[in-house]
């Protein structure tokens, strides 16, 4: 029997896997692209974010593995636990919709991972301050990249304004969540663990506003929704969207279809 | 002119860029390099299906990592071809409006995981023959190209057999799947080396040019003698009746190549010609709003004086 890992779990390894999970499923999104983007060039460049972001999963899902045990994996905790079961932002698994979208949700994303990082380098749990320091050059550069390709769109043509404003439409409604506490954060948080993400909100706002003038792009950012107001999903709690269930599905097709052997 | 280009090439010298040509030499390399570039780009897809399905995340990373090497090559291949005057956007255009060829190898499905193994194996194993023998070929750009992607190649080669390998070890369903692998892509990767020495058009002149530096059937061989002893180490079998090791040639002989097949999959008509090229277009018309604005923005900025500060 493989083990599932279900919840009821240690908040400490609810975290790595929300944080992980994370990871793994804006990774998934962006390598839809792979051989689909707009240019030579930029499918290389979000391949690389694709790459990273699968390797910070990977370094996540291990360190919670070893603290979960029980013959957990980066593999069985990765392709055997349901929607219901994983801890990702609902923002993250929102289908990758056009490349207007897909830039501007990693650069909402990334401004957030990079504050929500540096703060972990602090954390009490060495190795995940071990991570999070391997992964701040990443961010950075995804930040970076994607910042410029927002400002680039925003201002661009009408036709791709138009786009980054209906993409900022999709997107605005689950950014509550990013700095909503989940209990789980909430007790890393005490241990010193983790971080509140409600602290990283006016640094975060700060930053972005500055980025969608430039990009001249209009949004409320001071009343996000909760994701308790908002729909009744919270990513964070497993209710997820159903895109995140077709998602796992063709991700985890191979593990479910023939189990427990190598690959 | 054409003299010190004679003796260039009799001295194993590179011909360069800047350097006098026949336009007929010009013109071969631009056909073989942005064939070579669009094989590369066309390469992503298949594969490219198997990376939201990859078993492991391990194996997701690698593959990952691979089809994006490929858009790298076919960066260095587009970039080499630009040497000879002519332009990307030209070489992609004359793509997408199905002029310009690319590897038939690319219109065959990608049916199980497996699959991917077998690329790696196969068709790349097939590929690197050529590009080995590439790393040599008379003209500067190209040859250069080839030194950085053999050296990549030959790393994806070998971790597509060890992909097939654990499948090979692994449950019988693996085992078939692995198998029934090996026995759809066996084929295709012999027809890789085109037609048969006798039946290749541009073959002579791109030996004279030192373009080519072994003749199809050469290679084909050096592949068959390589995977038929490797098939070994996987305990799988090649579908090929006629295969045996001829001692007195020291070489495997092979059964007969399906050239009418050869020639439909050339021709557009293989399984998935069309889904291949449809794909490339919605690629490129879609991202045509994401090209404009990176140009009007630039063209804006450049004529911002203010954001220079």
């Amino acid at each position: 029997m493989i083990p599932r890992h279900l919840p009821p779990m240690e908040a400490r390894h609810e975290y790595l896997l929300h944080l992980a999970d994370n990871a793994l499923v804006l990774g998934h999104r962006n390598s839809e692209w792979c051989g689909h983007g707009p240019e030579l060039e930029q499918d290389i460049a979000l391949t690389n974010l694709s790459l990273d972001l699968l390797g910070q999963a990977r370094l996540l899902y291990q360190h919670a593995a070893n603290g979960i045990g029980e013959g957990a994996t980066e593999d069985t905790l990765a392709f055997l636990r349901d929607a219901s079961d994983y801890r990702n932002l609902i923002l993250l698994e929102l289908p990758r919709g056009d490349w207007g979208l897909t830039i501007l949700r990693q650069y909402l994303f990334s401004e957030f991972s990079l504050l929500q990082y540096q703060a972990l380098q602090g954390s009490t749990d060495t190795q995940l301050a071990a991570i999070a320091a391997k992964a701040i050059p990443e961010v950075t550069y995804h930040r970076r990249w994607a910042r410029d390709w927002v400002v680039r769109l925003g201002d661009g043509t009408e036709e791709s304004h138009t786009r980054m404003e209906s993409a900022l439409a999709t997107l605005q409604p689950h950014l509550g969540e990013l700095f909503s506490p989940a209990d789980f954060e909430r007790t890393v948080t005490e241990r010193g663990i983790g971080i509140d993400p409600s602290t990283l909100r006016s640094e975060w706002t700060l930053r972005v506003r500055q980025t969608l003038d430039e990009a001249d792009l209009a949004v409320d950012l001071s009343s996000l929704a909760t994701p308790s107001n908002h729909t009744g999903m919270d990513g964070k709690l497993g209710r997820h969207t159903e895109d995140l269930v077709r998602l796992l599905a063709e991700m985890q097709t191979l593990q479910r279809t023939y189990p427990g052997n190598e690959w | 002119m054409e003299k010190q280009f004679e003796e260039k090439l009799e001295g194993e010298v590179r011909i360069e860029p800047r350097d006098w040509m026949p336009e007929a030499y010009r013109r071969t390399l631009v056909r073989q390099i942005s064939q070579h570039a669009h094989s590369e780009i066309v390469g992503m897809l298949p594969e490219g299906a198997w990376i939201t399905r990859a078993p492991t995340l391990k194996r997701k990373a690698i593959l990952l990592a691979k089809v994006q090497d490929e858009a790298g090559h076919g960066l260095y291949l587009y970039a080499a071809a630009e040497t000879l005057g002519v332009s990307r956007a030209t070489l992609v255009a004359d793509l997408l409006a199905g002029k310009a060829k690319y590897s038939s190898i690319f219109n065959y499905p990608t049916l199980s995981w497996a699959d991917i193994g077998a690329i790696g194996w196969l068709v790349d194993g097939a590929a690197i023959m050529n590009q080995v023998m590439l790393c040599r070929t008379s003209y500067g750009p190209y040859a250069r190209a080839m030194v950085r992607i053999c050296k990549e190649e030959s790393f994806h080669q070998r971790q597509g057999f060890e992909s097939l390998l654990v499948l090979s070890r692994g449950s019988a369903e693996q085992r078939t799947m692995c198998q029934d692998a090996i026995n759809r892509w066996w084929w295709p990767s012999l027809m890789m080396f085109g037609p048969r020495d006798s039946e290749s058009t541009h073959s002579d002149q791109s030996m004279k040019w030192k373009i080519k530096r072994m003749s199809n059937d050469e290679l084909r061989q050096r592949f068959v003698d390589m995977i038929a002893e490797q098939v070994k180490v996987l305990g799988m079998s090649l579908p090929d009746p006629d295969l045996r090791w001829n001692e007195e040639r020291g070489h495997y002989d092979f059964g007969e190549i399906d050239w009418d097949e050869f020639w439909k999959v050339v021709k557009g008509d293989g399984p998935c010609n069309r889904e291949r090229l449809e794909t490339r277009r919605e690629a490129h018309t879609e991202g045509a709003w994401v090209r404009e604005a990176a140009l009007a923005h630039a063209r804006k900025k450049a004529a911002r004086p203010a954001d220079a500060a």
